[in-house]
């Protein structure tokens, strides 16, 4: 079969579970389209090809044993090089970690292996996972599939570019402002973040703890689910994991959305919002309306200062979570040096990149005792009251529809000068990150040839409400079967 | 020229006592070849993330209620940012705004009645690693220790302490009460229980406080004792003789007995503290607090009186029996087994404790158990073996782990043969004609002598009570 590579993670598991195709078949077509395709589009850091091929081994040797390892067994995916693997280099697109090979494998990689799925490698990203663009990797940027002059978004860019050309039908990337669904929309493909605390963090190189998650991307709102199933539920490793019984959420997509509660909140349709990406999001309203669902506009007032409070919180966090990179156990160490504190100090200055240290230093300066309750202390408010306005939404809505980002794909380089533009990209996203919701992106329409995405968000805990709002959707729609020209 | 008096503070850190690290399943012991003990957790390997021993917070309760503290429902804790080769993860995680434990007090004895000290503050943190320092001129870092569970109890500002005696004794009620409660060993020489006094000087009578000094590396009782008097006597002297006492740190040379300039112009340090993301915040309920209490062990002061009333010790015995739960359950053990507590206590009081301090080891690491010394006690009651047999013996059992009995056997028995005694008797005579003669002419003090020359000669084997016999027969014959 010629043409592995454009079928479903559903599809393609189906016929490997019924010994139509086999898993060793179904990594060699993935590896063979990265070969073609990956040296336009850079989705990749590193390509495991050994592994890959190994393990389907494995699993063809399961499947021939007589053995039904589930519906994702033997179906290839790539891992966002912020998430651990044991053995393979974990570089979080930084030159501080370009050789560090963990010992341990991060509880999702661990989680997609027990469910029988072929990693191919690990997808390229913002250096630690800060950008909006895939162009602050140490590594270089990758390409937006539909046009390679753009971005792919970030940080998850390259799970998410990798999806949609093609060279895996399933992605993980982590969200901590939007990384997820930002870069599905841009690229066109279905994007999840989790509720906070619903998959593990454990083997997830932090960047800002309270509100980084793990989640999939992938082709379909079904692939979504099935990922999710795989990698949900409380981890012994993560205490900020939820102690919580996962439901099916394949299951949960088939239901009817008849009766279901929209919100349309009214900031996420005006200011930083193209014109025609708020007319699309109003047009999938309607979609979902015509499916039995009810819609009215409403507010969540707070979130006009989510993307001020969110450049406080994430790089507090941030300048904590990356004091570990001294060079002292681990990764890069600077030759030049004189006395431990000259160590560290070049080590980070060689090894972290403009905008992580920028980021560290905002951090670092909301943090200081002088500081501290005019910057840090209020951004915690305002993320409560950004909390406060969801559960009033909540109240009313099962449901929240918005645009996931304000712009279709920009063009490499355009925005590297202007870095609040940059951040005006995740501005659609950011609050599901400060309220610990889940959302997820599915593509809506195309402007100037270039993908949208929709966003539906949740209540806490409550995927599945949202996957069934988006299989709804993306059944009543084609956009997601649009394949990027290459 | 006014008089001075010192104000003392006090930070003790206590090692807990627990099987595994703070946020890790790495084993907590002491010492072990570098790096044996150590994972992705304790270590800050990135992607890992810590999770809470609910043991240590247990004990850090248990402490906090002996302490009689408060016990914060909503105890929380936070990242405590700095930079050094030995912090793995660049911040240490401990307690800043919410501590386990708040408010309570430590009764102590003085001279002039019994004291509270106040304590401000019980929380719980992870230890860090230790820096090796090469003799190539590198350095490396040991992680066993980092990650290990450790408490911090700290005084209450204005100090409540004025002397060094004072801060003595409050250290060791202090150890008497982690070590009784079972959360911590009170090891200072293995760096379990490390102690920073900090004080200042002021004229008597005068309300504010002096610039304060903190004195570092203190690892016995004795040090603190004396590094205390030391910088007492020396900010007087500064004060006195006209000039400022300057805030610094100080380090303590043991050797000289001396306390020297470490880090001066004490800038306040930026640790930029904020709520740790990775740990939900602890939730200790009423019925959790309940529950902690009511298991908790007797602490020393009841076990004090305990002592003075079960075993009808006398309180100086009592006192020094419970310093530490080792000593006190070492007695009970040894007084219920020879069913005779006075010789127990004496006997611990005496030559265990000598021979302990004088080898630097613990009770706990003692070769002589309290079976060891319920046996000796019960040779001696048999007359198998003379109370001067049993200090050799004793003295053996301590170096060797040999029972009593077996030493006993070893010596030969205790001589009772009346000739034998008889025979060392007439040589002691010989010798001292004219003491003998004395003895005879009424002078009982001389008995003594005669007694002791045949111990002499018998090495000590000779039954005390058959010798006074054989002297008492000797002398209404002469």
């Amino acid at each position: 079969m010629a043409d592995l590579h454009n079928l479903t993670a559903r599809a393609l598991g189906a016929l490997i579970a019924g010994r139509q195709v086999s898993a060793r078949e179904a990594a060699e077509a993935f590896l063979a389209r990265i070969e073609v395709a990956d040296p336009g589009i850079h989705a990749f850091l590193t390509v495991t090809r050994e592994h890959a091929l190994a393990d389907a081994a494995a699993i063809d040797a399961r499947l021939k044993a007589g053995e039904r390892p589930g519906p994702l067994a033997g179906v290839p995916v790539a891992l966002k090089d912020v998430l651990c693997t044991r053995g393979i280099r974990t570089t979080c697109g930084s030159r501080i970690l370009e050789r560090f090979v963990p010992p341990y494998d991060a509880t999702v990689a661990a989680r997609l292996a027990a469910v029988g799925t072929i990693l191919l490698g690990k997808a390229n990203c913002d250096e630690f996972a800060m950008g909006s663009s895939t162009e602050n990797s140490a590594f270089g940027p990758t390409r937006n599939p539909w046009d390679p002059e753009r971005v792919p978004g970030g940080s998850s860019g390259g799970s998410a570019a990798a999806v949609a050309a093609r060279e895996a039908p399933i992605a993980l990337g982590t969200d901590t402002g939007g990384s997820i669904r930002q870069p599905a929309a841009l690229c066109g493909v279905v994007g999840l973040k989790p509720t906070y605390g619903r998959v593990s963090r454990w083997g997830l190189v932090a960047y800002a703890s309270s509100l980084d998650q793990v989640g999939p991307l992938t082709r379909t709102v079904e692939d979504a689910a099935l990922t999710l199933n795989a990698i949900a539920g409380r981890d012994p490793l993560d205490s900020t994991s939820a102690d919580l019984p996962v439901p099916d959420y394949t299951q949960a997509c088939r239901a009817e959305v008849r009766g279901l509660r929209l919100g349309v909140p009214s900031e996420f349709l005006g200011g930083e919002v193209d014109p025609t990406v708020a007319g699309m999001t109003r047009q999938a309203v309607d979609t979902l309306c015509e499916a039995g669902a009810e819609a009215e506009e409403c507010s969540l007032p707070s979130v006009t200062h989510c993307l001020a409070a969110y450049y406080i919180i994430a790089p507090a966090e941030a300048s904590s979570n990356l004091a570990r990179y001294d060079g002292v156990r681990y990764g890069m160490r600077s030759r030049e040096h004189a006395g431990h504190i000259g160590m560290a100090e070049r080590t980070r200055d060689e090894g972290f990149g403009d905008e992580v240290k920028q980021r560290i230093m905002i951090g670092t300066y909301a943090l200081s005792a002088g500081y501290y309750d005019a910057y840090y202390r209020r951004a915690q408010q305002v993320r409560t009251l950004i909390r406060r306005d969801f559960d009033r939404a909540f109240e009313r809505y099962d449901l929240l529809v918005t645009p996931t980002s304000p712009t279709v794909a920009f063009r490499l380089a355009e925005r590297a000068d202007d870095p609040l533009a940059m951040k005006l990209a995740d501005i659609c996203t950011l609050p599901a990150n400060m309220a610990g919701i889940p959302a997820i992106s599915v593509p809506c329409g195309f402007l100037e040839g270039l993908p949208l995405g929709l966003q539906i968000l949740g209540k806490a805990f409550d995927e599945p409400t949202l996957l069934r709002a988006a299989y709804t959707y993306e059944q009543a729609t084609d956009w997601h079967r649009r394949r990027p020209p290459l | 020229m006014p008089e001075y008096e010192a104000a003392i503070g006090m930070e003790v850190h206590a090692e807990l006592l627990t099987g595994s690290k703070m946020f890790c399943g790495c084993r907590n012991a002491f010492g072990g070849e570098p790096n044996t003990r150590c994972c992705p957790v304790c270590t800050g390997m990135p992607g890992s993330l810590p999770v809470m021993n609910r043991r240590a917070v247990e004990h850090v309760i248990r402490a906090a209620l002996a302490l009689n503290c408060r016990v914060s429902p909503d105890a929380r804790f936070d990242r405590k940012n700095y930079f050094y080769p030995d912090l793995p993860k660049g911040f240490q995680i401990s307690q800043y705004e919410r501590p386990i434990g708040i408010e309570g007090w430590l009764g102590i004895d003085t001279e002039a009645g019994p004291k509270r000290v106040r304590i401000r503050r019980v929380h719980l943190e992870e230890d860090t690693g230790k820096l090796l320092h090469l003799a190539t001129g590198e350095s490396a870092v040991d992680f066993n220790r980092s990650g290990v569970p450790l408490m911090e109890i700290v005084t209450e500002f204005p100090p409540d302490m004025r002397t060094a005696e004072e801060a003595r004794a409050y250290l060791t009620k202090l150890r008497a009460v982690l070590t009784y409660i079972g959360v911590s060993d009170g090891k200072m020489e293995e760096g379990s229980l490390r102690c920073e006094p900090n004080l200042s000087v002021r004229p008597v009578g005068s309300a504010g406080l002096g610039t304060k000094t903190e004195i570092k590396n203190l690892n016995s009782f004795r040090a603190v004792y004396r590094g205390i008097e030391y910088e007492t006597a020396r900010q007087i002297g500064v004060l006195r003789s006209g000039g400022a006492v300057a805030q610094e740190t100080r380090g303590w040379d043991d050797a000289r007995g001396q306390t020297f300039t470490q880090r001066s112009k004490e800038v306040e340090q930026e640790y930029r503290y904020f709520p740790e993301p990775d740990l939900v915040p602890l939730q200790i309920d009423e019925e959790w607090v309940d529950r902690i209490r009511r298991a908790m062990p007797e602490l020393p002061d009841a076990a004090r009186a305990r002592f003075v009333e079960q075993y009808e010790l006398p309180p100086h015995a009592a006192d020094a029996l419970t310093q530490t739960r080792a000593t006190a359950d070492f007695f009970e053990e040894a007084a219920l087994t020879s069913g005779d507590p006075r010789a127990a206590a004496n006997w611990m009081i005496g030559d265990l404790a000598r021979l302990l301090n004088a080898s630097g080891t613990e009770i706990t690491d003692s070769r002589v158990s309290p079976r060891h010394l319920a046996d000796m006690l019960a040779l001696m009651a048999e007359g198998v073996i003379s109370g001067k047999m049993a200090k050799g013996i004793f003295e053996e059992m301590f170096a060797t782990g040999v029972s009593a009995r077996a030493l006993a056997d070893r010596a030969g028995p205790q001589v009772s043969d009346t000739a034998a005694i008889a025979a060392w008797l007439e040589e002691a005579i010989a010798a001292e004609p004219r003491v003998w003669q004395e003895l005879c002419g009424g002078d009982t003090r001389k008995q003594g002598y005669f007694v002791g020359q045949v111990m002499k000669a018998s090495r000590g084997k000779a039954n005390p009570a058959e010798v006074n016999r054989v002297l008492r027969a000797r002398m209404e014959g002469a």
